[in-house]
Order: C-alpha cells, then structure tokens, then sequence
C-alpha cells in the first residue's frame, strides 16, 4: 500500500483532492501504526501526518498550544511541562493495551477524543480542544474554532471532527486549551468494598463541594482485593483539608489511607489506560460509557452471560469490561446492558476477525444514523476518508 | 443590547443589516397557514392577533423588529413535532424562540415566519443528584435549573447575566457562558443530553445521562448552532456541588498593561481563578456612579479575582493573589472580608450594561481577543470610538478573552446610531485582526451575519453551510441568521 507523508497542509489538501477526483480510499493516521481501532478497512493508500510535525503556538498566561497534527503526544506534554502546564483531560496512552510501539499523534488524540480519569471534572478532549485546521475529503482546507477559549462563532465544526476517528477530514493542526499542573495530588485508598458500596461513596464524593479530580473503583479479583480510589489535587494545603474533609465526610472513610508519589501516579496511569485489565491475558476489551450508579447493575447484567472482568472509572460511570476475544467478545451481551441501562460501548481490543464481525462503534438509532450519513456525505461526499472505520458503509 | 429606541421598520434606512426579502406566496396564504395549524395544537398555543404578535417582534436587539405570520407556544414535543413537519410541507419558515433576550438578534422574526417558542415547556422533567444530572424541558429558565437544585447546595454552572430571563434552550442555541466560566466551562462543557426535534417532525434523542457521544458528537454540534438544526425541546444537564464558599478581590493599576500583567501571573502561578474580571476606567466610574461600590476612581483598571473554597483556602489564595499583584504596584487592593463586602464589589460588575444604559443609549459588543493583546486592543478601540465621535466602556472576562466594549451613543442625534454600530464592525474586525473570533458568548445572529466573511474564508462557510443542510436543505430554520445572504449552499 502507498504511504502518503504530506510536507505541509497545501500538499495534503493535493494529495486528498487527486484522491478525491479518481476515488482512491484513503486511511488517515498519525504514525502509521499497523492495524489500530475501529473497523479494519481496505483502502488503496495511507496519508500520515507524521511529516507534520511541530508546536506552532503556545501562550502559558493564555492556557493555549497550537500543533501540527503529526506531532508526537510525548513533545506537547514536554513543552507544557516545561511552564507548569498540561493537557487537562489526560490523554489515554493505548500502547500497553494494544501491545504496539508507535508513538502517538497529538492529531490522533484529536480525533479519537478519548480522555482519561480527569474527564468528570476538567471535561474530555473535545471540551479541552477549542481549535482545528483540516483537509475535507474535497481536498478543501477548513479552519474552524479558534485560538481563544470561547468561540461560538458559526457551527462548531470542531466537535464534530473530535470522535470522528478520521472519517470526516485530515487534521493539519489542533489547538487545545490547557491548565496549569497542580501542585500536589492526593488519593484516598479504601479497600474491600463490594461495586454497588464503592460507587455511592464515589458518588458521595463527586457530590460534595472537594472538587474530586480522580474517582475509580477495582474490583477484588487478584491478590490485592478491591480497592476504591478518590484523588484530590491543587496547593497543598487545600488537598490536606480536603483530603480530611472527604474522610470526615464518607462512611467508612476514616481510616482511608492516603497515597502519594510514584507508586500512587503509576496507579492512576494503569487506570487511565486501562492496563488494569491487561494482566487478563488476551481477552477482548470493551469501553463503556454510562450514569455511574447504574455502572454496577450493567457490569452485572453482562457477567451473568459473560465470563467478564472490569473496572471503573468516572465514578462509576466508565465501565472498562474484559470479555473473552472469541465469537462475539460479548458484543451481544453488552450492547443488550447499554439499551437497558443506557450509555455506550466501543470495542477497544479484540482480534481482526472479531473487529470486522461486531459493531466497534455504538450502532445509531435510524434518523441519528441517517444524520451521521448526511454529515459524512457533506464533509467526504467521495466516501475516501478512512471508509468503514467506524461504520458499516460510512 | 440598546435602550430607548424609536422603533424602525427595516428598509427604512435607520439601521443597516438587511432581512431577506419575505415570501410573498407565503404571506397571501396567511389564513391557510393558521387553519392548518390550528388543527395541531391547542387554541392557546397559537397567537395570530397583531396587539400579541408584538410582543415577539424583537429580542434583545430591539433595533430591529418584524412581525411575525404567527406564533406557536407549544406544551409537548409532539406538538412540536407536529408543527415542524406540518411548517416542512408547507415551505413556511421557522424561528425558534426561549425568551428572547438574544443581543445579537437571533430570535428575531421573519413576516413569512411562524415564531416557534417553548417558554411554555419549562418543567422540571428529573434530578438526578448521585449521578449529578438535571432533566428538563428546554423552556425552563437558566436560573429555575440552578434554584431547583439549590437546596441539596448544587447549581448548574453555566450564568449568563441574564439568567433569570434567558431559556436553556437559548442557552444551547447559542452556547452561552457567564462570569465563571474560566473554571466551569460554557454551556456546551456541562450539556449532556437533548431531544431535538427535526424539521420533518422527527424526534431524536443526542447523548443522554452518560458522558460523551457514541458516534459523531452531534450534540456538541447542535450547541451553538443558533436554532438552525432543529428545536431542542428536553436537556439533560450536568448538575455541580456547589463551592463552600467564595470571595473576591479587587486590584486598581494604573497603567492598562500591568492589570495584563497581572493576569498573566496570576496564571502562571498555576492559579485558575473561578472569576477573572476586568474592567476600563469608563467603565469603572459608570459602575461606580450608579452601584455605590467603592470603585477606586483615580484608576485606568480594575480587576476582580474571584476564588472558591472553605474560608481557609480562600484566604491562602487571596494572599498568593495578593502577593502576585504587588510587582505591579496596584494603587488599590481590596479583599473582601465579608459577604456584604463581595456583594458590594459584584453589584458594580454586574450592573455594568444597566448602569451604562443610564448615562447614554449603547451597543454592546462581543469578542474575543487573546488576552495577551488586552493593552493594544483598548488602545485600538478607543481610536476607533473616537474616530465616530464615540465613547466606549469595556468590561473585559479576562480569563478566557471574551471582551464586552459597550459603544455609546445618542438616539436623538440623527447619524449616531449608525456612527455606533459602524464603531462595532470595526472594533470586531480588530478582534478578528488580533488573533481572536466575532463573538464570546452571544451568537452571531444577524448582528454579525455579514462580518463572518471576515473571521472565515469561502471554503470554511461553504463547510458549515453544507453540515446545516444536512438537517435543512431548504433554509427554513431561522434562515436570515448566521451566514451572509449572498452565496447560501444548501447542502
Ligand atoms: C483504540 C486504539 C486501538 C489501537 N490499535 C493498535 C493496533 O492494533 N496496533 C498498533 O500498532 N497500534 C494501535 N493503536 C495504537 C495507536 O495507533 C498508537 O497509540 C498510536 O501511535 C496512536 O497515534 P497515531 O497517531 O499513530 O494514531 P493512529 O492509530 O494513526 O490513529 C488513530 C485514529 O485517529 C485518526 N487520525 C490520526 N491522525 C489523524 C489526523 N491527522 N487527522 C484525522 N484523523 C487522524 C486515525 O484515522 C484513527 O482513526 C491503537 C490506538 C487506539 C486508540
Ligand atoms: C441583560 C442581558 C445580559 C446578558 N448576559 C449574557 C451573558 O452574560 N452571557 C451570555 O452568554 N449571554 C448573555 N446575554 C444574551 C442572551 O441572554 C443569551 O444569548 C441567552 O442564551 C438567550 O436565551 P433566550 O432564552 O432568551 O433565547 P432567545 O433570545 O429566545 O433565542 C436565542 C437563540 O436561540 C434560538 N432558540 C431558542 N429556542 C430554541 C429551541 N428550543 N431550539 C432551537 N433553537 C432555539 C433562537 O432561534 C435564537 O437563535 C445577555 C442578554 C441580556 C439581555
């Protein structure tokens, strides 16, 4: 297959324009890592973003940074380091899960939108990203959003390209909005709670004014049993008082312990990118999105066909399910617990052949599928942008 | 927003953005249109006489006016599905409505327009508070969410000025923000769910009580879109714990560039203020004269820092904030040391479009400029301002960029207005020049309509216009707004 590197936004809008004119199915990717997410898809060449590389803006007393799609997730976050700053949403690093090498794209964060524990208070990669510039499948450059926090001005094509997975255009260059790394993070440690008792303290927790950062529950299955987990950050002197506060606060919590350091940053990052669940072997893994307390009753109701195992975050409203990699990965179960609980699944991990068998993505409802059909029509009316990738025919 | 206006008929040459010439077609079927309509709703629904009409023939932009063909105040979704595909089969335009107080014009009528408004649709449907949602019809007001959830001491975030007017349908339609949205977000960062009611009739539900969207993130489109995709008739909202406490501060400098300054370290200090206010000397002593706030008046600015959190942590972080400022040799720190005293300091602030509406007849403008450019971007407008024989207040979120310059003006002086609103074309290109967008927080409406050539280019137009035809190829959702008359694309 071509691999197509464009030098420069002009170049890529040729290379997706000529695409467009003689119909050539396109993959987009950052670094070109092998077979990544999604739908696998047969295309007739790849555009990579990797040549596009480079931290085109960054205000620290504006919370701002600008860079070109292909730039490596590793240089924003050390250029944001470098002034006290970060990414607010945490971005997950798939890596361990996938068990690929390649070094991820701050353009594939982009369009992934896939955020981390810190989601439920600084908000998720689309809310953090305010600006993007993009090659459509017209081999047309679009700009939309800004360089400024608020930016109502028009349609907010930049939500739309945030989740698309690059179905809908090329990323050339991505602004997100960004905040200062707080100066000390605290996580208050609970152990032996059963799912249903842990997400009421979470929620507990997330209710109250403490401006809870980090809320998972890890259910007791290897040798450490389950651990339920609250993480506070800021000046120290307010997470000491809060830190008391939450356990004054929360039954069961007095004697919560209180970790800090390595060992508690490792904790939150296996939480982030799920590699709590890699310690399972080879199994399929699932991404479930739903209210939090109605966490436990979904895990429960695809465990009773389902030899599964999870873990949650977002206060419960994140239910990240290992199912075994074979038949369905347990595709049927769980799409039947999200009609009943409501919410939705993205297959993250599974086999080729179990990918191109079940819907990765949540199916739509007719008139919302229809809508998605226009959308991707009006921005890839040749259907050459990543087709299939998410959707059958799309 | 402006006060005090003759009423002037549009063409009359008064003022300057034009409407679509209406359908005639459509106005000599205006008895037709009614009987039709009428077999869909209950009689109390449909407003045809002119004494009632008028009450929706403007917004918050009360320069302009149009009387509508009629007005729907529907109770249901169904109704509002019933008239959407009957207003599709008959070619009739729709304008969607909360209450009103759009200052850019957005829920203005057409006359071969229905008004589609649901301040009727304002219950409460469900609060949820372990999952932190609120579940309301879309014609509830901003402030009812908040009041609604008050007493287990949670609010909803977003707090527009107007908030105890303004829908949460405006709200989405228009993605508004407030004073506190540097840490909070603005309505699009705290909406999770809708039910939106498509111009066939159809009825579909975006996201829900869980975060983030499966598949394309339709509901972050839809918010912003300005009542062009479709009527939003249910919300589910994000609800919030409120802080346990919070306190301002108040700093005069001398000089604009160190109230720059001084933000700039507040910031890079890693501290992320809930509110982060700035305001000019004019605006200062207009504020000043009529809130009683004990404004330093020998000033050119003013900053208020508000912070959240239990009085200790209030303290400590006023005094980092304190300390902060110093450098910059502030002429006047206040810390507020009590509830009467932030009161005072916010009654200033908050007055600031009603206090300027007493001293003369005003435009308020909506931009955002990188707020690195603050010190250059007043000087600029001021120029501007006088260059039309203007004055100008500006009260500035300078947290998140968002400048409000209020251009004034004299009604009774023939020209003036005109003076005004050419003043405001050219203070938003400024924006536009420096790095920021044509508005913050209000919309484009038709205010803005025919600046957005100057923020994007054909293609970037053409790409937002081919999305909107998605829901509406045939341009009858609230069609005289957001985008230039000339070179409309339908899908
Ligand atoms: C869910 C998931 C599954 C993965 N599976 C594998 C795997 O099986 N093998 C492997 O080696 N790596 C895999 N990866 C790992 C991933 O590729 C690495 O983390 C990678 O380095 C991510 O960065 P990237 O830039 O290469 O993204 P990519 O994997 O190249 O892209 C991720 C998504 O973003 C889109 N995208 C990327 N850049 C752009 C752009 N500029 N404009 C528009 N859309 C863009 C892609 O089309 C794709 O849909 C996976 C990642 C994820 C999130
Ligand atoms: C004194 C004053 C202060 C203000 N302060 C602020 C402020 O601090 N921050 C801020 O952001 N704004 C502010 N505004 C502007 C205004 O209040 C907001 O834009 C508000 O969201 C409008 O809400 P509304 O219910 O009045 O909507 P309307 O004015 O009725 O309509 C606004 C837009 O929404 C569309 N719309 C209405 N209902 C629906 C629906 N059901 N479905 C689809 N589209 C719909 C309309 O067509 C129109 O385009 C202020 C206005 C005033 C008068």
């Amino acid at each position: 297959m071509t691999l197509l590197l464009p030098r420069d936004e002009q170049d890529a809008s040729t290379i997706i324009g000529e695409a467009a004119a003689k119909g050539t199915l396109l993959s987009l990717s950052g670094q070109n890592t092998k077979a990544a997410m999604g739908r696998p898809n047969q295309t007739d060449a790849s555009v990579s973003s990797s040549a596009l590389s480079g931290v085109t803006l960054y205000e620290p007393a504006e919370l701002v940074i600008s860079a070109r799609s292909g730039t490596p997730v590793s240089e924003v976050v050390r250029t944001l380091a470098e002034k006290g700053q970060e990414l607010p949403f945490e971005p997950v690093d798939y890596r361990p899960l996938l068990g690929s090498r390649g070094e991820p794209t701050i353009g594939a964060v982009a369009a992934m939108n896939i955020s981390g524990p810190r989601r439920i208070m600084a908000g998720a990669a689309r809310d953090s990203l305010i600006g993007v510039r993009f090659v459509n499948g017209r081999g047309e450059v679009i700009k939309s959003g800004g360089r400024v926090m608020k930016n109502v001005t028009g349609l907010d094509l930049v939500k739309l390209m945030s989740g698309s997975w690059g179905t809908l255009g090329f990323l050339t260059e991505v602004t997100f909005k960004v905040l200062p790394k707080p100066e000390r993070m605290s996580t208050l440690l609970m152990r032996g709670l059963d799912d249903r008792a842990a997400i009421q303290a979470l929620s507990q927790a997330l209710g109250s004014p403490f401006d809870v950062t980090g809320a998972a529950h890890l259910p007791g299955r290897d040798r450490q049993g389950a651990r339920t987990l609250i993480r506070l950050e800021g000046f120290s002197l307010s997470v000491d008082y809060r830190l008391n506060e939450l356990r004054r606060l929360l039954k069961g919590f007095e004697a919560a312990d209180i970790l800090e350091g390595k060992g508690a940053n490792a904790l939150w990052q296996s939480v982030r990118d799920a590699t709590v669940l890699t310690e399972q072997g080879e199994r399929a893994v699932w991404r479930v999105s739903t209210a939090p307390t109605r966490g436990p009753d979904l895990a429960a109701r695809v465990a009773r066909s389902v030899d599964a195992q999870w873990f949650y975050d977002w206060g419960g409203g994140l239910v990240w399910i290992a199912t075994p990699p074979a038949g369905d990965a347990g595709a049927a179960a769980i799409r039947e617990a999200t009609g009943i609980f409501g919410g939705h699944a993205t297959l993250v991990r599974a086999p080729a052949e179990v990918r191109a068998q079940v819907d990765v993505f949540e199916p739509q409802t007719g008139p919302v599928m229809a809508l998605t059909r226009g959308i991707k029509a009006s921005l890839d009316p040749s259907g050459i942008l990543n087709p299939g990738r998410m959707y059958a025919g799309l | 927003m402006r006060r005090k206006l003759p009423r002037v008929q549009s063409g009359s040459g008064a003022v300057s953005i034009a409407f679509p010439k209406p359908d005639e077609a459509i106005l000599s079927r205006r008895a037709q249109i009614i009987a039709g309509l009428q077999r869909l709703v209950a009689p109390e629904a449909l407003i045809t006489t002119e004494d009632e009409r008028r009450a929706f023939e403007t917004d918050g932009l009360t320069a302009y006016r149009q009387m509508p063909l009629a007005v729907l105040l529907p109770s249901s979704t169904e109704e509002v599905s019933a008239i959407m595909r009957f207003c599709q089969q008959n070619g009739v335009k729709v304008v969607p409505r909360g209450a009103g107080t759009s200052l850019c014009g957005g829920a203005i009528p057409q006359e071969d327009a229905i008004v589609l408004g649901v301040s009727k649709m304002n219950r409460v449907l469900d609060i949820d508070f372990e999952n932190r949602t609120a579940h309301v019809e879309a014609g509830i007001t901003n402030l009812a969410i908040s009041q609604a959830v008050a007493h287990e001491g949670f609010f909803y975030a977003p707090d527009p000025s107007s908030q105890l007017a303004c829908t949460i349908a405006g709200n989405i339609a228009m993605n508004s923000g407030g004073a506190h949205c540097l840490k909070y977000g603005v309505t699009t960062n705290n909406l999770l769910g809708v039910t939106l009611v498509l111009l066939d009739g159809t009825v579909v539900k975006l996201g829900g009580d869980h975060l983030d969207s499966a598949g394309y993130d339709l509901l972050g489109l839809v918010c912003g879109s300005e009542g062009q995709l479709g009527i939003v008739t249910e919300a589910v909202v994000r609800i919030l714990r409120a802080a346990e406490g919070a306190r301002p501060a108040l700093f005069g400098f001398e000089r604009v560039e160190d109230a720059g300054a001084c933000v700039a370290a507040v910031i890079a200090a890693g501290i992320i203020p809930v509110a982060l206010e700035y305001m000019d000397k004019p605006a200062i002593q207009i504020c000043e004269a009529f809130a009683h706030a004990g404004y330093p008046l020998d000033v050119e600015a003013m900053l208020i820092v508000e912070v959240e959190g239990s009085d200790q942590e209030i303290d400590d972080m006023l005094r980092r904030i304190v300390a902060i400022a110093e450098p910059f040799r502030p002429k006047t720190i206040k810390v507020s040391q009590s509830e009467a005293e932030s009161a005072a300091i916010w009654k200033g602030r908050k007055s600031a479009f009603g206090a300027t509406g007493r001293v003369a007849d005003y435009i308020c403008m909506d931009g955002t400029i990188p707020t690195g450019q603050l010190p250059y971007v007043l000087k600029r407008i001021d120029e501007i301002a006088k260059s039309y024989g203007l004055g100008v207040a500006n009260v500035f979120h300078a947290g998140d960029g968002n400048l409000h310059p209020l251009v004034m003006f004299n009604t009774n002086e023939p020209g003036e207005m005109e003076k005004a609103e050419k003043a405001g074309e050219d203070i938003l290109r400024l924006c536009v020049e420096v790095g920021g967008c044509l508005t913050g927080e209000h919309g484009v409406g038709i205010e803005k309509r025919d600046l957005m050539t100057h923020q994007f280019n054909a293609a970037d137009l053409a790409q937002q216009m081919r999305v909107r035809g998605v829901f509406d190829p045939l341009w009858l959702l609230n069609p005289a707004k957001v985008f230039p008359l000339d070179g409309r694309l339908a899908a």
